[in-house]
């Protein structure tokens, strides 16, 4: 047992809104993979061309977090990824940047197993229970790159999850966990490869999955003093068919608690599943519910969880269950392809320009760019964005009076748009507009997630974080915000009934 | 206000390249070409130039920094040539300079000359600016008919303009100005569109379709300057002078708050009110003659009318559905064709537009001449309509 009561506080979750028909991938692939065609089922997430794993983090951390302005409370960020944007540039550090968390937390990346979610959220409990943070937020998202007509490209998904940790107001409370580190190989990424290399599955199911999951269940069934009965939701990430049910069946638990893998409507996240999956059942879950999570990968780590009266405050976050409803059908499969760059397009000479970030002026104006800040004049209290040092405000140019002002958060409608076809976009139309925020400000910006005929003005719409440029040349991304539309699909936690 | 510079100075001569897809030249040739023209239409020697300023926007394309490129292509005499830029108003600000030279005193004789050379870029449309370090970072990554093409939707929402009535309005401007285009032996595109045809093109940037934007074209203009009493002096009569010279400049106000309603530009309706002020013009919708404006699309024209005072405000559509803006119309407007059938050499653009405006006034516009008009108006747009710099320019007969 844990020495102090800790666990999780807050949740929030992020699955793409594209989801690609796995029909459409087995039905191109037909010819050189005729194996697949029996896959061709259900639907997988489907990232954006401007999304990865960075931003879909800071998609779910918002969602965890809310509209509240004041994040002092976060004294701790661990991100788990194995599709880290940078190897080298403090991943966690951008997506606190993107959050206007304050300066003074520690920030931590997680990376090179399957286990980097659970490992970052073990992190997370081990700062908090040894008292070296009050609140640490958990991120955890992958943005998996299979071959085309690979089983990878159907089994996976893109998608983030985000927890918060603490030791009060709690969800669900933390009763222990055991960690397994083995060697076992049943896929890997080189340094600088693109694709994992599998082995062969019925090795991975029986040696693997099927010897170190209950021998690592069985571990934090003893130290948390629990039996494997005791379990009202199993959630372990696996694409093999009915393999959890055995694993409960071996492990003792009930099979009818096994978690829903989510492989029918947005396949494995990598990284991020077992934290995905959690949310998922957690929205789903009751008080006083106990929640084995696991993930297999170099081991398996296993958390066990006890949810509390609490986790109805949960019933505004988008969560998993949110973001699964807020979907869009995707059947073009040469988008996929196209997106994950994995087909050598035609990009026109606009398509041809040097993408170099001048990196003094992205740190100079590093919360204009990363969190999206303004200024709000302390004088007249008009709002503008960018700050600078004399107001916007018409006939009042008042000097140095302008405070920062956080524009990510609110409100927003578009006043003028196109949908332009002349200049470069990774989804043509590139739709752009002016786009003007409730209680001031304005921000010409490129607008997302949509399609053409759908942006008009008057149209409400929320800020998202996203890849805004990709400077192949240096292998640097460069992120902004953009306007999405605000749609009606809203979250419905039965939490919160 | 100033005391402007209403008929301190006259145009002693102008010329004008022919505009088009101009394989065979450089930015040199361009130059020469309407500087010919121009000396010869004055009637001076190259020695007789006091000064000279030179309008180009893209010298990454062969023109060059400097003013250099204009002394030495002309073969000017160790004059001083001002190289000025200021985005798609450059030939205006060039036009501004020399103007206010002589009018100061400083010289008796100056030259305005604005090039560009577009073709070379291999774009289709204006290439890709260098947009700097910060700017890129946030702005989208647009196109200038997707900046211009916001216009139509917040006009739209603004004047609850039907979708289909306003595509009417703006096709209706372009048949126009091919209609005029095509008398004009200097323009590049000399063809008469049908409205279907202009409804129907394909998309280029919502809802401006390939006839709502201007053509990419190469092109020079220029323009000689000096006194009424210098030009008499040399014995010319019908002396055409400047009325009013006003530029007006984005402070950030459209681009950062929200009192700017995106359906039209706050600086042209500045620049607007100020030169017609220092032209003495009371009631532009009467007194003006015709016009030639930024028509770099379509709707930008449309909302040009109302910017400029000539239609009322959200009556463009009506007056250019009826016609009056049509070269028999009651203020004729492009009737050159316009930026839509001459291109956007973008430093040429402003004195081609007053070189028509003074071939008009002096009756030299051949086949597309006007009956007796007396006064013209320039208007020439730089930028996008949340950020840009408006210059509109009021010239007329001496008397007038």
């Amino acid at each position: 047992m844990a020495q102090n009561t800790i666990g999780l506080k807050a949740f929030g979750g992020y699955i793409p809104r594209l989801r690609l028909q796995r029909k459409s991938i087995t039905s191109a692939n037909a010819w050189i993979a005729p194996n697949l065609v029996g896959k061709g089922k259900g639907e997988r997430s489907m990232g954006n061309w401007d999304e990865d794993s960075l931003t879909m983090a800071v998609e779910a951390a918002r969602d965890l977090l809310g509209t509240n302005e004041d994040r002092s409370h976060i004294d701790a960020i661990y991100f788990g990824s194995t599709t880290l944007p940078f190897s080298d540039r403090l991943n966690s550090g951008i997506i606190s940047a993107a959050l206007t968390l304050d300066e003074g937390i520690q920030a931590v990346d997680v990376s090179s197993t399957q286990r980097a979610g659970t490992t970052a959220l073990l992190q997370a409990l081990n700062s908090v229970s040894g008292g070296a943070n009050k609140e640490a937020l958990v991120c955890a998202a992958d943005h998996r790159k299979a071959r085309a007509a690979s089983a990878q490209e159907l089994e996976f998904g893109d998608g983030a999850a985000a927890l918060s940790v603490g030791s009060d107001e709690l969800i669900a409370t933390f009763l222990g966990s055991h960690t397994l580190t083995v060697d076992f190989v049943d896929h890997f990424r080189g340094s600088g490869e693109e694709f994992d290399y599998g082995w062969e599955e019925r090795w991975i199911r029986d040696e693997g999955f099927s010897k170190i999951v209950p021998k690592a269940v069985a571990g934090a069934l003893e130290k948390t003093g629990l039996s494997a009965s005791d379990i009202d939701h199993f959630v372990m990430p696996c694409t093999f068919a009915r393999l959890p049910q055995k694993l409960a069946k071996m492990c003792g638990m009930n099979p009818d608690a096994v978690a829903d893998p989510l492989g029918a409507v947005c396949g494995e996240t990598g990284a991020a599943h077992a934290l995905v999956m959690l949310i998922h059942t957690l929205q789903n879950a009751k008080p006083g519910e106990k929640v084995l999570l696991a993930h297999f990968g170099g081991g398996c780590d296993v958390l066990i969880f006890e949810t509390t009266e609490l986790l109805a405050s949960m019933s505004s976050k988008r969560g998993i269950v949110g973001s699964l409803e807020d979907r869009q059908e995707e059947t073009n499969y040469m988008k996929f392809l196209t997106f994950h760059g994995l087909v050598e397009w035609e990009r026109g000479m606009r398509g041809e320009q040097d993408k170099k970030t001048a990196l003094t002026t992205l740190y100079r104006n590093e919360d204009t760019v990363m969190g999206l800040v303004g200024g709000r004049c302390t004088e007249t209290g008009v709002v503008q964005f960018p700050r600078s040092r004399i107001s916007v405000a018409p006939n009042k140019p008042a000097v140095d009076t302008q405070e920062p002002y956080k524009f990510a958060d609110r409100k927003a409608t578009i006043l003028s748009w196109s949908a332009d076809f002349l200049s470069f976009s990774m989804n043509p139309p590139n739709h752009y507009g002016m786009i003007v925020f409730e209680g001031g400000g304005r921000i010409m910006m490129d607008i997302g997630d949509v399609t053409q005929g759908e942006v008009d003005s008057g149209m409400e719409v929320r800020m998202v974080f996203r890849i805004k440029d990709f400077d192949d040349q240096r292998g640097f991304k460069r992120y902004f915000w953009k306007a999405v539309p605000v749609r009606n699909a809203v979250p419905t936690a039965q939490a919160a009934e | 206000m100033a005391r402007g510079i209403k008929d301190k100075v006259a145009i002693l001569g102008m010329g004008c390249s022919k505009f088009g897809e101009r394989w065979d030249s450089g930015p040199e040739e361009l130059m020469v070409e309407a500087y010919l023209e121009a000396m010869e239409d004055a009637g001076i020697e190259p020695t007789q130039l006091d000064a000279a300023w030179f309008s180009t926007h893209i010298d990454e394309i062969g023109t060059g920094k400097g003013g250099t490129p204009l002394s030495v292509a002309l073969r000017l005499p160790n004059i001083a040539v001002t190289r000025v830029e200021n985005f798609c108003a450059s030939g205006s600000e060039a036009l501004r300079g020399a103007v206010y030279a002589v009018a100061s005193g400083a010289a008796d004789i100056a030259l305005a000359l604005g090039v560009e050379k577009l073709k070379d870029t291999g774009y289709g449309g204006l290439p890709v600016a260098n947009p700097g370090t910060l700017n890129p970072q946030l702005a989208p990554n647009g196109s200038a008919p997707g900046n211009f093409a916001q216009l139509a939707s917040a006009y739209r929402a603004k004047h609850g303009v039907d979708k289909d009535d306003l595509k009417r309005a703006i096709a209706h401007v372009s048949v126009k100005s091919h209609a005029n285009g095509a008398k004009n032996p200097k323009a590049h595109l000399r063809n008469e569109v049908s409205e279907e045809q202009v409804m129907n093109a394909p998309m280029i940037a919502e809802p401006l379709g390939l006839f709502d934007c201007c053509g990419v074209s190469d092109g020079a203009a220029a323009a000689i300057v000096t006194t009424p009493e210098i030009a008499k002096a040399m014995g010319k009569s019908d002396i055409v002078t400047v009325k009013a010279l006003q530029l007006s400049v984005s402070n950030g106000l459209e681009s950062q708050h929200n009192s700017w309603d995106g359906s039209y530009f706050h600086t042209a309706r500045i620049a607007a009110k100020k030169a017609y002020a220092e032209a003495g013009i009371e009631n532009p919708r009467e007194d003006v003659s015709m016009m030639e404006v930024h028509d770099c699309f379509s709707i930008t024209e449309l909302v040009t009318m109302e910017d400029l005072f000539i239609s009322p405000e959200g009556g463009a559509v009506k007056d250019v559905m009826d016609g009056f803006y049509d070269s028999d119309g009651d203020v004729p407007c492009q009737i050159d064709g316009g930026l839509k059938c001459f291109g956007h050499p973008i430093g040429a653009s402003g004195l081609r537009m007053a070189y028509e405006m003074y071939l008009q006034l002096q009756g030299r516009a051949g086949e597309r001449q006007l009956p007796n008009p007396k006064i013209g108006l320039t208007h020439n747009l730089g930028g996008a309509p949340s950020q840009n710099v408006c210059s509109v320019a009021i010239i007329g007969a001496h008397d007038a």
